[in-house]
């Protein structure tokens, strides 16, 4: 009969809060950029995809530059929404499918650091290069330089907000029959509102000549219920599908 | 047990067929003692005329299609929490009536619109927020249906119910504010004092969709209990008792 | 070690296994077998704390556990159907990526002499896609030997795997119970393991 505690196995304490949580989130960082990297060009009929609704939007009424300016900063910004929506379903499906994500929710490391560092590098790859495009299309709806940067702010701070949100809902349609794009638009698009609301209020605002610091406090605000609740809301929901 | 008795479904099946006729009863009857308030004895508005008495109907539809979400979010929290199946089907038989409600409450509304504001819709902040919650409802009863195992459906839900409930607040602030930029206070419903006998039938329709909401659940509840709980022990007792009848 | 006591669990509205009780210490390996569709892959998931029985109990050195309790993943590893390899990175990355993800740390040196151990020594810089069935398995298994665990739970471990590569699971697994680890396994092969050690429970 051979002891418990054999010293061929270093007892290991179950960790703290936090612990580790470090590690964790830079693993998952790491390893989804690398594998972004490998596949970019996935990510490239992403940014396409959002370039494409941008440009729909004016083809579809008259060109009248006036309409185009007062329409500008809510298209690009439901265009962003869609793109962030287009881009969920991958963010778990293939860790999934491929039994990785089995093995991160019975990693020893914490599993909402794990996902917080998927949902960043999720943002990396489709959220900033949706900011960043922001000048570039602005142009095809005669926004004024001041706009722009408004945009783009809010843009920046807002995105991120999508992209932890969004991660609720693809972990718990994981799997499912009919998970993939409709429910999971019907479960996030309603979620995704205050943010649009926010984010193109901003501009109007600073267009008309107001400070838009109250829009961007409330969508900071947005960012950080975001940023403390959807890492454990997602975690919650990835343990609900393995289940 | 005690205090946990009813929590188990054997327990609560009975009792919930026991009740739900007296609720339905209840409801019945206080919904004509309402309709007879709010259609006849109440006065006629002086701005909306005749128009105005829908609100016996959509300010009820309203209150509950919100009160039913927060009743569902902490049904399906506790079911989280807990892990009891008595309150995730609690949860699982509201989210239709909830869904009812908001429906109820947008179509009144739209109907009260066109004589009072001129258009059936409005971006007004309540009127969104309600479409958003209708949203809600329907994404929660899809993703139910979406899920195989009734436990990871119990489950996926209540987390969504949890992170809508967090929402719909934040929603109905955004469209308020944004609303209020836009269109400015364009939008007012008579400004008329309610009158005392108003207040009586509304109050008395409230409790009515109450009472027709609990007895809706209950029933509910107990066809669930029933497809969950086939093949436990207190099902086959039930069916041998009835068989015998 | 792990004791269950009156598990159940329920797939859908089908109950798949009720009342199974069972014991496995150290230096023990629980091989369970049974057709397809019984419940087997089901049970190894509620043991490796990725799945909530409908009832029944777990107990760690006998204490009461429950899924994702971080008592078992601290000390379990669980290897299931799929090799959890990303096809776009290489045997090297994927194997270091598994370990970390372990929460153990690991030399390039030690990463290499394990690949080569379960002879993948000519494919480290290749993409895991282009890798055979059975090498990615060999990759499960070079795991198992750089993040050390008392208690391995492997589903249908010997799939996909050639008669050496068999030899060298159970020549490891062999290993494994000597230094008083454990193994609960599931599989339709015989794994010619140590009499002693080994317990078969039948599934039906």
């Amino acid at each position: 009969m051979v002891t418990d505690s054999s010293p061929a196995f270093p007892v290991k304490e179950a960790m703290a809060f936090g612990d580790g949580a470090f590690t964790a989130f830079a693993w998952a960082l790491r390893r989804d950029l690398r594998l972004a990297m490998r596949s970019r060009a996935e990510l490239g009929v992403q940014i396409l995809f959002y370039i494409i609704v941008v440009a729909l939007f004016p083809l579809s009424m008259a060109p009248d530059r006036e309409l185009l300016l007062l329409l500008g900063p809510g298209v690009l910004w439901v265009a962003a929404l869609l793109a962030s929506l287009l881009s969920l379903p991958r963010l778990f499906a293939s860790d999934y499918a491929d039994g990785t994500l089995e093995q991160m929710a019975l990693s020893p490391l914490p599993l909402p650091a794990l996902i917080l560092g998927k949902i960043s590098a999720h943002w990396l790859t489709t959220g900033l290069p949706v900011v960043l495009l922001a000048p570039l299309l602005s142009i095809q709806y005669s926004l004024e330089s001041e706009a722009v940067w408004v945009l783009m702010a809010g843009l920046l701070i807002g995105t991120p907000v999508l992209s932890l949100l969004g991660a609720i809902g693809a972990a718990l349609t994981l799997g499912l029959r009919s998970g993939g794009g409709s429910l999971l638009a019907l479960l996030i698009l309603p979620l995704y509102i205050p943010i649009l609301i926010f984010g193109a209020m901003a501009v109007d605002v600073a267009r008309s000549g107001a400070s838009a610091g109250a829009q961007f406090s409330l969508l900071a605000a947005g960012l950080l219920l975001a940023l403390a609740g959807a890492p454990f809301a997602t975690s919650a929901a990835v343990r609900i599908s393995l289940d | 047990m005690g205090r946990f008795k009813y929590a188990a479904p054997a327990q609560f099946y009975p009792l919930a067929g026991k009740m739900a006729p007296w609720f339905a009863a209840a409801a019945a009857i206080l919904a004509v003692i309402g309709l007879v308030i709010g259609l006849y004895l109440a006065p006629i508005d002086v701005t909306q005329k005749d128009s105005y008495r829908i609100i016996f109907i959509h300010v009820p539809a309203a209150w509950m299609s919100m009160f039913l979400y927060v009743v569902m979010a902490f049904w399906g929290a506790l079911a989280l929490a807990m892990n009891t199946r008595l309150s995730a089907m609690m949860a699982q038989s509201i989210a239709p009536t909830g869904a009812l409600m908001t429906a109820l409450a947008l179509w009144t509304g739209a109907f009260w619109g066109k004589p009072t504001w001129g258009t059936y819709w409005a971006w007004d902040a309540r009127m969104t927020t309600e479409l958003i919650l209708l949203f809600l409802y329907l994404g929660i009863i899809a993703l139910r249906n979406a899920i195989d195992d009734p436990r990871r459906a119990d489950k996926a839900c209540g987390v969504l119910a949890l992170v809508g409930v967090v929402n719909v607040p934040i929603i109905y602030m955004s469209v308020k504010w944004w609303n209020t930029l836009h269109q400015g206070a364009t939008i007012k419903a008579g400004n008329a004092s309610i009158a005392a006998i108003m207040l009586a039938g509304m109050l008395v329709m409230v409790f009515a969709f109450w009472f027709y909401s609990i007895a809706v659940t209950l029933v509910r509840l107990r066809t669930i209990m029933l497809e969950r709980e086939a093949g436990t022990a207190w099902v086959a007792r039930l069916a041998e008792t009835e068989k015998e009848r | 070690m792990l004791e269950i006591q009156n598990l159940a669990a329920r797939r859908g509205y089908v109950t798949l296994f009720s009342q199974v009780s069972f014991k496995v210490e150290p230096g023990e390996a629980l091989v369970i077998t049974g057709a397809n569709g019984t419940g087997k892959t089901t049970l190894l998931r509620i043991l490796a704390g990725l799945s909530h029985p409908l009832s029944g109990k777990i107990l760690w050195q006998g204490k009461e556990v429950r899924a994702f309790d971080p008592v078992l993943r601290n000390n379990i590893t669980f290897i299931g159907h799929a090799a959890s390899l990303k096809d776009e990175l290489t045997a090297e990355e994927n194997l270091t990526l598994l370990v970390k993800l372990a929460g153990e740390e690991v030399t390039m040196d030690a990463l290499r002499e394990a690949l080569r151990e379960v002879a993948l020594g000519a494919r480290l810089t290749v993409p895991a896609r282009v890798l055979s069935q059975g090498q990615r398995r060999r990759i499960g298994l070079a795991r198992l030997k750089l993040a050390p665990r008392p208690l391995w739970i492997l589903d249908e471990p010997v799939t996909a795997l050639d008669p050496a590569g068999i030899a060298l699971l159970t020549g490891m697994m062999a290993a494994h119970l000597a230094k008083g680890g454990a193994v609960i396994a599931a599989t339709h092969q015989a794994l010619d393991l140590p009499k002693g050690a080994m317990r078969q429970m039948s599934f039906q």
